[in-house]
């Protein structure tokens, strides 16, 4: 079990000492053995992923072995021929775009992407977008409605990126824009969170008539760290700050945020990318074919009626 | 993204406070200048040496901009049920009653309908005297509210925005306020109707990132801090010291980010230009 958290140890322990049994000379002498260490892992496993606290599915988004955006589309879509740039600026490698078929029918695809070794990281930027990035995007939903195509769209970013050339070139502007162009889009959108959900940078993509989430995949107003530092003045409070936030897809769905949570394999995505794709496929396929057929006008009210119910207020 | 901070010690993004002593004189913190008290007020709030504008509550924006007597306020009534029962230091409901005190007022935004120069209009004004202006679900709610009455009622809506961002007490649901009001003002841009956004210092965050520049026309206050990122997470993001100027008005403007800056005792004139010109009238005289 590479890349294991801290939380996974005793996993690790236990699938340690099996595979140094399973190395024994006389595989009938330890075979019991073996099997009694092989039920007892499936029971910590079962528990250890059973009561994942809010802090423990942050590592599990943040996972550095989890499927990125072109990982998903790779498994999810039998064709996809990415698209780039966003005819103002510059082509942002930190959102990828481009045209897909899902089962058959073509989609437009958006996403987060972050980077898997060192040198992709910062070639991404840690999937934190630029303006340009979010420009893009807003492009390929132009286009998407033009030709009559839903989007799909995968979120997984810490959040749009603060610095110097983004505020320069309105990374807010960018992301407002996007926030508008997504309340009238005419074609199906189907946004899912898979990794991290970073506030406006994630919003900002994140628009759909269906926000889907997966098991482990989180999404916040801040980061748990930039909350910690903010409310208590240290950035360690993050695992609190994660909690008091309800950051977690089951929080979402009670809070009327997102409409569906996709089921991932035990111990999570990066354990086994087949099986998280084939449950997201399942999942995309029933949003989609559901929203296939309702009328441009349709889509638009519905989209506004879903986010105009969003949020909790007291009146006199 | 740090949307606001509790300790606003940065040079920046911190709130340029007036020590108002109980005398006749004030001291300037962006001129350092002591400056007579009554002169600063005849000028609605503006430092006379520097041109610096101090902060001002809503009621004294409203009372600005509003033509005597017509601003009537709507949606007074809400307040926040703290949906996540949320305790960091302090409990969330605690903090908005010390808000509530501190500023005589039940949100972070009032929200009405009055005339401009004798343009009927919605005025939406942040108080950011309440939780850094924060948008929580109230905020949101009450932008809303107001963006669907302007298309009810046919008539353009103004924004004075002063603002941290999103409200981390309420987690989510803030962010999502940001969807919920630009969706409103797509509806409102559909129905033709004018959005003029007003960005007073300072518009961080959630807030910049939905409703604020989203704005037709987008009028900004003298040297107001607007962006994104706040400008000490930049400056740890990039690990160097930031550009003098950086993210006030005057650089947004140069970035081609907003249309206009306009000194505060000139704002009300403005506005009434602009909703003249959207209504194809002649400006009334002032």
């Amino acid at each position: 079990m590479p890349d294991a958290l801290d939380f996974e140890q005793p996993l690790l322990e236990l699938e340690t000492r099996i595979a140094a049994l399973q190395a024994d000379e006389d595989p009938v002498r330890v075979r019991d053995e073996i099997r009694r260490l092989e039920d007892r892992l499936d029971r910590l496993r079962q528990r250890t992923y059973a009561g994942l606290t809010a802090w423990q599915r942050t590592q599990l988004a943040r996972h550095p072995k989890r499927p990125y955006t072109r990982d998903w589309c790779r498994l999810l879509f039998e064709d996809f021929l990415e698209l780039h740039g966003d005819r103002r600026f510059g082509d942002d490698a930190a959102i990828v775009g481009g045209l897909a078929r899902f089962e058959g029918r073509s989609v437009v695809v958006l996403g987060h992407q972050k980077g898997r070794d060192t040198r992709e990281k910062i070639a991404r930027n840690f999937g934190m977008p630029h303006p340009e990035g979010y420009r893009k995007a807003e492009r390929l939903m132009d286009l998407a409605e033009r030709f009559a195509k839903p989007v799909v769209t995968f979120i997984d970013t810490p959040g749009a990126y603060p610095g110097l050339g983004a505020e320069e070139r309105g990374q807010a502007e960018a992301i407002a824009r996007n926030l508008r162009r997504m309340a009238a889009l005419r074609t199906p959108l189907v946004a899912v969170v898979t990794g991290e959900g970073g506030s406006g940078g994630a919003l900002a993509i994140g628009m759909g008539n269906r926000v889907l989430m997966l098991e482990y995949a989180v999404y916040a107003v801040i980061s748990p760290e930039g909350c910690a530092a903010i409310l208590w003045g240290d950035a360690g409070k993050a695992p609190e700050a994660a909690t008091v936030m309800k950051t977690t897809a089951p929080d979402l769905m009670r809070l009327g945020v997102i409409d569906d949570i996709v089921p991932e394999p035990v111990g999570g995505a990066h354990r086994d990318w087949d099986a998280a794709a084939a449950h997201l496929r399942d999942a995309l396929r029933r949003h989609l074919d559901e929203l296939t057929g309702r009328s441009g006008d349709t889509l638009v009210a519905e989209r506004y009626e879903k986010f105009r119910r969003m949020g909790v207020v007291a009146e006199e | 993204m740090a949307w606001f901070r509790r300790k606003p010690e940065e040079s920046e993004g911190a709130a340029r406070k007036v020590v108002i002593q109980e005398g006749l004189w004030i001291k300037c913190d962006a001129c350092k200048e002591i400056i007579y008290r009554a002169e600063v007020e005849r000028a609605g709030r503006v430092c006379p040496k520097c041109l610096h504008p101090f902060r001002i509550t809503s009621r004294e924006r409203i009372g600005q901009l509003a033509d005597p007597g017509s601003f009537e306020e709507h949606d007074a009534g809400l307040s926040s049920a703290d949906p996540l029962a949320f305790k960091d230091t302090k409990r969330y409901r605690d903090r908005l009653k010390a808000a509530r005190q501190k500023t005589a007022m039940p949100e972070a935004v009032v929200c009405g309908t009055c005339l401009i120069g004798g343009f009927p209009v919605v005025l939406c004004v942040f108080e950011f005297a309440f939780l850094g202006g924060s948008m929580g679900s109230v905020v949101g709610e009450k932008l809303t509210r107001a963006i669907e009455r302007a298309i009810a009622k046919h008539v353009p809506v103004i924004i004075v925005s002063a603002s941290g961002g999103a409200r981390m007490q309420e987690g989510i649901l803030s962010l999502m306020q940001m969807a919920k009001t630009s969706a409103a003002l797509e509806r409102l841009a559909a129905a033709r109707l004018t959005y003029v956004s007003v960005l007073t210092d300072p518009t961080t965050g959630g807030v910049t990132a939905s409703f604020a520049m989203l704005g037709d026309v987008i009028v900004s206050e003298p040297r107001a801090l607007i962006g994104f990122a706040g400008p000490r997470v930049i400056a740890e993001t990039i690990r160097q010291p930031l550009p003098e100027g950086f993210q006030r008005a005057e650089f947004l403007l140069e970035h081609g980010q907003i249309d206009l800056i306009v000194d505060r005792r000139e704002l009300k004139d403005t506005l009434r230009r602009l909703l003249a010109f959207f209504a194809d009238q002649p400006t009334p005289p002032a």
